[in-house]
């Protein structure tokens, strides 16, 4: 799957093949230290930030999961 | 106006297969209209759930009446953000998503919960909902409006035309001359529609800024 931005995609290859290996280890089953932080996510991050930048695409100041905008019906 | 849609859908693998592969769907033969994905945030809680944004780009499919109608929307992909929080504790996951761009045109926003089965542990049930609105709906609604109103407006002349060539037929005096009475109706008729234009302006800049006020909320 490409990245948006195309001098990216290698990075982001790298980084998800990473983080699904530690999400199915060791995330779901209680170990939530470590990888998050690792310098290649910080590089992946830096290249689709700008990316997102030339391409201005609109990602700012918006509110995670929407501010729970729609409640739903059986809150819980 | 918003569309309302609800469902519910079962996958028959287990929570952290699921969750798992929530993070690989990514190409599928089925997601060829999907262009990009990217994470562009991604934190770990200090109770151990994952915060995760992703933004994807899909291609913008329209009909050929659409197209022909929003010219402008065209050339542009969709860009879509879809929030998530996994939340391995609970075995369970909450995904929001909606389009950053073609936003005026249309809005759809979905939030689906992921859960295990309650019958079988195995497996685990999406529920889906989504909410589709338009700020088209305050334009025809404005249109609406100053078309009332400017009619309204031509009423109140129609009678006064009426009984001014009445009263003359009639062979009466008008009360006021010829040219303050047609001033006066001209004048009210156009504060009329002056007050109806700027409610009918207002009606269409609400519309139009509530969804983008929803949207850019800071927290």
């Amino acid at each position: 799957m490409n990245s948006v931005g195309e001098a990216c995609t290698d990075m982001k290859h790298e980084y998800d093949q990473r983080f699904n290996c530690w999400f199915a280890e060791n995330f779901l089953w209680g170990d939530g230290s470590g990888n998050l932080c690792t310098d290649l996510f910080k590089h992946h991050q830096q290249c689709v930030q700008e990316a997102i930048k030339g391409k201005e695409i609109p990602i700012e100041g918006l509110e995670f999961m929407g501010h729970n905008k729609h409640k739903p019906e059986n809150s819980s | 106006m918003v569309k309302y849609f609800l469902g519910q859908s079962v996958l028959r693998s287990s929570w952290d297969q699921v969750f798992a592969a929530f993070w690989q769907r990514y190409p599928n033969p089925y997601s060829k209209h999907v262009l990009t994905e990217d994470i562009v945030h991604r934190e770990v809680t200090p109770d151990q759930k994952l915060l995760s944004r992703r933004l994807l780009t899909k291609t913008n499919r329209m009909p050929r009446w659409a197209e022909r109608l929003f010219p402008a929307n065209v050339a542009h992909s969709v860009y879509i953000l879809e929030d998530s929080i996994v939340d391995p504790q609970n075995q369970t996951m909450t995904t929001f998503t909606w389009n950053i761009n073609h936003a005026r045109l249309m809005v759809v926003e979905e939030r689906c919960v992921y859960y295990v089965n309650s019958d079988n542990s195995g497996w685990t049930e999406i529920r889906r909902e989504a909410w589709v609105s338009s700020s088209l709906f305050g334009v025809s609604r404005a249109v609406q409006e100053f078309g009332l109103a400017r009619f309204k407006s031509n009423v109140t002349k129609t009678m006064k035309g009426f009984e001014y060539i009445l009263a003359k037929l009639q062979g009466e005096a008008p009360s006021k001359t010829l040219v303050e009475t047609a001033k006066e109706a001209k004048e009210k008729a156009k504060e009329t529609a002056l007050a109806a234009t700027e409610k009918a302006k207002d009606l269409a800049n609400k519309a139009a800024t509530k969804k983008q006020q929803q949207q850019q909320q800071f927290v």
